[in-house]
C-alpha cells in the first residue's frame, strides 16, 4: 500500500514559480489537460495526481528506481473512475515484482490532496502486468 | 562548471528556497539527511527544477532517486556527475 497528502497552495507555488517546466516534467499530457479544464480546479487536480504518483512509488517501493513521474499517470475513464497506468521503468518495476493490479483512490478537500494505493500481487508463477 | 565550495553554496541557497525545511540550512551538515529535516517529495521537485536552472542542467529519470535529493552532499556528487560541478577528488588528483 501507498498513501501521500500534498498541499495544494504548493503545487500552485510551484505553478506559478515554474511554470510550464513543473507541468511539464510531472504531468502527462492527459493529466494537465484533465486538470485545465476546470481553471478553479487546477492545482487541485495536480495535486491529487501529484499524491497518486508519489503513493503508487511507495507501493511499489520504487524510491531508488530512478523513474520519471511522467511515466505514472493517472488515466481519467470517462465514467469518472480514475486508474493508474504505468510506463517505461515503472512499468518494467511492476511487472518485475509481480504487481497484478493497482487500485487508487483520490480526494481532496481544502488545502490538502490525497490518494491512496493498493498493489494486488500475482501469486508466485502467475503472470502480472 | 563550478567549484564544490561555490556549487555548496548555491545548493544551499536553492534549498533555503525551494526546500520548505523546518530547520535553517545554514546550520545543516552537508551529509545531513534533508527529508529528516522536514523537505517533502514535492518540495524536492522544486528543489531540483531550481537545481537544474541554477546549474544549467536536466536530471535524467535514472536519477531521479530519493537518496540523489537527500543531502547537500548527494546533490553536490550527482551535479558533478552531470558535469556541472568540479569533482574534488579530480581536483585533487
Amino acid at each position: 500500500m501507498g498513501f501521500d497528502l500534498v498541499q495544494i497552495s504548493t503545487v500552485a507555488q510551484s505553478l506559478e514559480q515554474f511554470g510550464a517546466a513543473y507541468e511539464r516534467r510531472i504531468f502527462t499530457d492527459d493529466e494537465s489537460r484533465y486538470a485545465r479544464s476546470s481553471s478553479a480546479l487546477v492545482a487541485q487536480r495536480l495535486a491529487a495526481r501529484f499524491a497518486a504518483k508519489e503513493a503508487v512509488m511507495k507501493a511499489l517501493q520504487l524510491a531508488e528506481t530512478g523513474v520519471g513521474w511522467r511515466d505514472i499517470e493517472v488515466v481519467r475513464q470517462a465514467s469518472g473512475d480514475c486508474e493508474v497506468a504505468l510506463h517505461g521503468r515503472a512499468a518494467e518495476a511492476a511487472q518485475v515484482a509481480g504487481a497484478e493490479q493497482i487500485l487508487l483512490s483520490m480526494s481532496h478537500d481544502g488545502d490538502y490532496a490525497g490518494a491512496s494505493v493498493c498493489v494486488v500481487f500475482a501469486p508466485p508463477g502467475n503472470g502480472s502486468l | 562548471m563550478k567549484s564544490t565550495e561555490q556549487a555548496d553554496t548555491d545548493i544551499r541557497a536553492v534549498l533555503r528556497d525551494h526546500g520548505r525545511l523546518a530547520q535553517d540550512i545554514a546550520t545543516l551538515a552537508p551529509d545531513a539527511d534533508l527529508y529528516q529535516a522536514g523537505m517533502t517529495s514535492h518540495a524536492s521537485v522544486n528543489v531540483m527544477l531550481a537545481l537544474e536552472g541554477k546549474f544549467d542542467v536536466e536530471f535524467p529519470d535514472r536519477m531521479l532517486k530519493r537518496s540523489v535529493f537527500a543531502s547537500v552532499d548527494a546533490i553536490r556528487s550527482a551535479l558533478a556527475e552531470l558535469g556541472a560541478v568540479a569533482d574534488a577528488q579530480v581536483a585533487q588528483a
